[in-house]
């Protein structure tokens, strides 16, 4: 049977660095750590795309990708698109670690990315436990 | 004089170079060629239905900028039943520059990093324009 790829949506994240943070990480899984097991999608495109976009989370096991906790990708996708497979919420991350939110939302320093490889590595750990779930 | 801030809105595209163009523009406009004077806000919480970002598009002058003729920064932003005063492509800025090929998408190459430039530059301008104000 082919399994199905793994969906990963970031938030966009404008507003703060946070947001920065998780479409980084987001793409480290996308081209490099996960490449050709995981895809991804414009989360704008859920309300203004033509409605194919709708069938991502049905089509893909998706795990979103937010911020800070205002939860934009799972509310999104969860309202357009269907229940998604899991959650990494970057700032209760960075709470848990006592770390500050990078300084730039443009700029990265190597501390900065150091918290790139952390979140992408939690990303990785749940597109992981998707597959196993989809082994057994 | 506007009071509010000019509100720039970049799309949230994530697969191609072009939205990270637009994303590194607008931060450029906001946080150091007319900060102040501009602002930005998260494209995924106009996706997602939040009440208070929705109001805040409502009351200001918008600048969508968009990474592609999908166009959603534009759309989701008349969706919310926000004012575009102002609209960018960067398609249509990679048309006038045929020589910039830009190809990296988490961090900015060169040839990306010359149109933001740009970008920016035109977005500033229309900021000044427009009159936007209020955050000093
Ligand atoms: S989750 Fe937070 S950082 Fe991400 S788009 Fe929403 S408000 Fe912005
Ligand atoms: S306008 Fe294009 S690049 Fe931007 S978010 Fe939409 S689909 Fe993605």
């Amino acid at each position: 049977m082919i399994k199905p790829k793994v969906g990963v949506v970031s938030c966009s994240g404008e507003c703060c660095s946070l947001g920065t943070l998780s479409r980084i990480a987001t793409r480290r899984v996308l081209e490099d750590l996960k490449a050709g097991e995981t895809v991804t999608i414009c989360l704008p495109l859920f309300l203004a795309g033509d409605s194919g976009e709708r069938m991502f989370a049905k089509q893909f096991p998706t795990v979103a990708v937010d911020g800070c906790h205002k939860l934009c990708a799972t509310k999104a996708i969860e309202k357009y698109s269907g229940a998604t497979a899991a959650t990494v919420d970057v700032e209760s991350m960075l709470e848990e670690q006592g770390s500050d939110p990078p300084a730039s939302r443009r700029i990265f320093t190597p501390e900065d990315m150091a918290m790139v490889a952390m979140v992408a590595g939690a990303i990785v750990e749940k597109v992981d436990g998707i597959k196993e779930a989809q082994d057994a | 004089m506007n009071e509010r801030p000019i509100l720039i809105i970049p799309c949230s595209g994530i697969g191609k170079p072009f939205g990270t163009i637009g994303r590194d523009a607008t931060f450029r406009v906001v946080d150091e060629l007319r900060k102040g004077r501009a602002d930005t806000s998260c494209l995924s919480l106009l996706v997602m239905g939040d009440e208070e970002a929705t109001e805040q598009i409502r009351e200001s002058d918008c600048i969508a900028v968009d990474g592609c003729p999908l166009e959603c920064a534009r759309k989701n932003i008349e969706i919310a039943g926000g004012r575009i005063a102002a609209y960018f492509r960067v398609m249509d800025l990679l048309r006038d520059n045929r020589g910039l090929k830009p190809k990296q998408v988490t961090f900015l190459d060169d040839d990306g990093t010359r149109l933001a430039e740009m970008l920016a530059e035109r977005i500033a301008v229309k900021v000044d324009e427009l009159g936007g104000g209020g955050l000093d």
